[in-house]
């Protein structure tokens, strides 16, 4: 073994550059032609397709694998995208095993789906290769809107406005646009600055003015905004970060999951990325497979996932989990932290054991960390919001909140699954909503 | 985007696509929602007599092959001409063409050989708003019993002089469904033309059994134990049915006689080879029985793209595109030679071409221990039969051996020059260069 992985502490150049490249490569390398035209052809192109029902954009998947089928993948590009304008990124993130994949016939015959996912790549890859941006603009309505966030909700909601010929002022708190598409999913789902390349694309639409480093609550109002757009849309995700609760939760080397994968998917040079020997995540969802994953990537020695209830129970779905294990992680399930421990840096964390109930059952142990990331669930942040409805904006219909004028989608809004996919069909369908107010 | 739209015989519709006469446009509820789904046109399921109906059979209708994975190639079947009274037809005709003005609705007719049926059936159709007429001399079974049908169409004269008929009666455009059940198309085709048709439509199915019981020895599909012939359409059929519309299309007499291609039309690419050869329009029925109506959407994406790629703008300038290049065997180039050729970074090493090769044809492909499979250029004949076996697209090609090399298998240096059998020397009725 190699001596760097066993370094105590957080600490950089676990495993050479090569070493690094091909752990963080494409985790489902393209199809190639061959390949494509094969998994189209296992299609049955059935009616009412449950694989369409079980999109939240509801992409005619049919009728899109058959016009690859048939030798016409730009042709398929166009059927996705119509409804799904980040249709690339959704081929490579959307968790299809318990979406479409899920409900394909051909799993409920053979126990093996059409590869749905890779084929919306297949087919998105070619028509964005080739530089093509298959939508225009309608006449200009002289209506400007502003599109607070550009995560997979505001851009979604941004192009479609744009399509419908309104003016759109798409503002974001980062550097760079794309939200979680950028900053917060696991680097081998999109590979060669993928999530970037496919925001310049969508822009060509035109109409959409990119405003970066401007955030609600910072540099914009909300009251401000109402007064010079004719209509907001928010989209600003969820800013916070819910804490663990437990005496040393503040104890160096313990952070955000989401902050680390942000730094992650920004770093020029994963060489020089720090990560601990023995890195425990608490959680239970994507965001904890996603850091979990890449810290034994990038060299971690030991990575344990420990989420409080029981793994049928995980927001990661099962081939996330099966990903995580492969990848060399463990993950404990029915345990929540008790207490970090640590001589201002982290040692050790401390759990105890729960039944379903989250009742602790008394018995408790401990795992070293020197690296301890905090996963379960990001809050939304910010003053003089619309109403909410528990702990995010409350939304009617296509995402109107309780201030006229207003919409809502994505992450921030009520109801949803937090998944890229919905946030599209939300900001898709609010940008719809405004436009049908709006031309009254 | 390509424009589409297309004007045949007069009749115009906003795509090429047509619905067959057939189970799919028996009745109004399907004609509308096929509409709905995108189709450009329909031709209304054939119409027999006034009275009494026509009955059909209470067992299977249908019968089938398949490919792998159970893809339906062939479809057979047994059902006879619309068995709703003809009086509800007519009005349900009437009722989706007023709905539907931009749609094509044309009506198929079959009755009997007599004057006096057509005489007395036109004017009721004509009533409907229809934009045209069918006439099925196709149909190969059960009518055909009859003297209808493929009973007709068998015979040029009867084809002639019922077309005259409509022609004399009526003032709607006349397409004229052939059978393929003859051995030269040409002849019921020029008939209809020499009947004064404004078109021909073809091919209206095969006559086909598609299987035997082979536990109670009886032709499939079976009713009671016993079955008869059916006629055979899908896309199976494709390749008699391209032959026969390019036999017309090609033919002297009846250049410019507008045809409605038809038979095993699935796909964009399927429909645009028809068109090349000569079909102003496409009808499809099959593909809509096997995947429903929606599957006109790929055919309309496909096709659009397709002419845009290839920079034509409507599609009276796809049709008839390839027929130039339709030739006798005569003409070919005998100086044209090619090699195939082996993709190696492609090749999966299952050794289907070596099979084909060595057993069949010419042993011009090599196999190693480690099984790399190459061309031996001094035995390839360039048959294809190994790219046409191969199951991955694109793995073998045939390269063409340019002016000046010399081919291994003959020795000879390949010519630049056009030559074809007709002055070949093997040939005893060459006709010799004059001197």
């Amino acid at each position: 073994m190699d001596p760097k992985m066993l370094s105590e502490g957080i600490v950089a150049g676990r495993r050479s550059a090569g070493q690094l490249a091909e752990a963080f490569d494409d985790l489902h390398p393209p199809l190639t032609e061959h390949e494509a035209l094969v998994a189209a052809d296992r299609c049955y192109f059935c009616h009412d397709a449950p694989c369409t029902v079980a999109c939240p954009t509801d992409i005619d998947i049919p009728l899109f694998i058959r016009q690859i089928a048939t030798g016409t993948p730009e042709a398929a590009a166009r059927t996705i995208l119509s409804q799904n304008i980040l249709g690339g990124m959704c081929a490579r993130v959307c968790p299809t095993e318990t979406l479409c994949e899920e409900v394909c016939v051909r799993e409920t015959a053979e126990g093996k789906p059409v590869l749905i996912g890779q084929l919306q790549r297949f087919a998105t890859d070619t028509l964005m290769a080739a530089d093509v941006h298959p939508f225009s603009r309608a006449a200009s309505t002289g209506k400007r809107i502003a599109v607070v966030g550009a995560g997979p909700a505001g851009l979604a909601c941004a192009h479609r406005l744009a399509m419908k010929g309104h003016d759109v002022v798409l503002y974001d708190a980062r550097s760079k646009a794309g939200g979680l598409n950028e900053y917060g999913i696991a680097a081998y789902k999109s590979v060669d600055g993928f999530a970037q390349a496919e925001v310049d694309w969508l822009l060509k639409i035109g109409g959409i003015t990119l405003e970066n480093g401007k955030a609600l609550g910072r540099e914009l109002a909300l009251e401000a905004l109402r007064s010079e757009f004719d209509a907001v849309f928010l989209g600003v995700g969820l800013g916070g970060v819910n804490s663990l609760g437990v005496t040393g939760d503040e104890k160096d080397g313990v952070r955000d999951a989401v902050d680390f994968i942000a730094d992650l998917r920004q770093a020029t040079d994963l060489t020089a990325l720090p990560v601990g020997r023995d890195v425990v995540v608490i959680g239970g969802g994507m965001t904890a497979v996603d850091a979990a994953v890449q810290a034994k990537l990038l060299g971690a020695l030991n990575v344990t996932i420990v989420y409080r209830r029981g793994k049928d129970r995980m927001g990661a779905s099962a081939f996330e989990q099966d990903l995580a294990a492969s990848r060399g992680v463990r993950i404990i399930t029915n345990a929540q932290p008790v207490a970090v421990h640590g001589n201002g840096s982290v040692r050790e964390v401390e759990f105890a054991f729960t039944d379903d109930a989250l009742t602790p059952t008394g018995q408790t142990f401990r795992l070293p960390a020197d690296q301890l990331f905090r996963a379960i669930g990001q809050t939304l942040n910010g003053d003089g919001l619309p109403e909410l409805d528990g702990r995010k904006i409350a939304i009617t219909g296509a995402g109107r909140t309780s201030v006229a004028g207003v919409w809502a989608g994505g992450d921030c809004a009520a109801g949803g699954d937090d998944l890229t996919v919905t946030a599209v069909a939300e900001g898709r369908d609010a940008a719809e909503d405004i436009h049908a107010q709006l031309m009254k | 985007m390509a424009d589409l739209t297309t004007d045949f015989v007069g009749i115009k519709s906003p795509n090429p696509f047509w619905l067959a006469s057939a189970p799919p446009t028996d009745k109004e509820y399907n004609v509308r929602r096929a509409f709905e789904a995108g189709w450009g046109g329909v031709v209304w399921k054939t119409l027999g007599e006034e009275g009494p109906p026509v009955v059909n059979v209470n067992g299977p209708r249908y019968g089938a092959i398949w490919g792998a994975e159970r893809r339906l190639l062939g479809l057979n079947n047994i059902e006879l001409i619309t068995d709703r009274p003809l009086e509800v037809n007519l009005r349900e005709i009437k009722a989706v063409k007023r709905d539907y003005p931009d749609r094509a609705v044309v009506v198929s007719l079959m009755v009997p050989c007599e004057e006096e049926a057509w005489k007395k059936i036109l004017p009721l159709v004509e009533e409907t708003g229809a934009d045209g007429v069918e006439l099925n001399f196709g149909c190969p079974h059960g009518m055909s019993e009859r003297g209808m049908g493929s009973a007709v169409g068998q015979v040029p004269e009867y084809i002639e002089m019922v077309t005259r008929w409509v022609k004399q009666y009526s003032r709607m455009p006349c397409i004229v469904k052939l059978t393929p059940n003859i051995t030269d198309i040409r002849k019921p085709a020029a008939a209809a033309h020499a009947g004064g048709a404004d078109a021909v439509s073809l091919i209206n199915t095969i006559n086909s059994i598609t299987g035997v019981d082979l536990d109670i020895f009886a032709p499939e599909p079976t009713i009671d134990g016993k079955g008869a012939h059916g006629g055979y359409c899908g896309p199976a059929v494709k390749p008699i049915a391209l032959n026969m519309v390019a036999e017309i299309a090609r033919s002297p007499e009846m250049r410019g006689l507008p045809i409605s291609g038809i038979g095993g039309v699935t796909t964009w690419k399927d429909a645009a080879e028809f068109m090349a050869l000569g079909a102003g329009n496409v009808q499809v029925c099959t593909a809509a029985m096997t995947y429903g109506f929606k599957i006109v959407q790929e055919m309309i994406s496909g096709l659009s793209q397709f002419m845009d790629e290839k920079g034509l703008t409507s599609t009276s300038e796809l049709v008839g595109r390839a027929v130039p290049n339709l030739s006798d065997w005569q003409h070919l180039n005998l100086n044209y030679i090619t090699k195939a050729q082996i993709d190696q970074d492609l090749c999966i090493s299952c050794g289907r071409c070596f099979a084909a090769c060595e057993d069949t044809s010419h042993q011009a492909i090599a196999m190693s221990d480690d099984r790399v499979f190459t061309v031996k250029d001094e035995e390839c004949v360039a048959c294809n039969l190994c790219v046409n076996v191969c199951p991955v697209e694109d793995c073998i090609t045939m390269v063409e051996m340019q002016p000046g090399q010399t081919d291994p298998r003959t020795g000879l240096t390949v010519q630049k020059d056009y030559a074809n059998w007709t002055t070949h020397p093997n040939n005893p009725g060459a006709v010799k260069a004059a001197e």
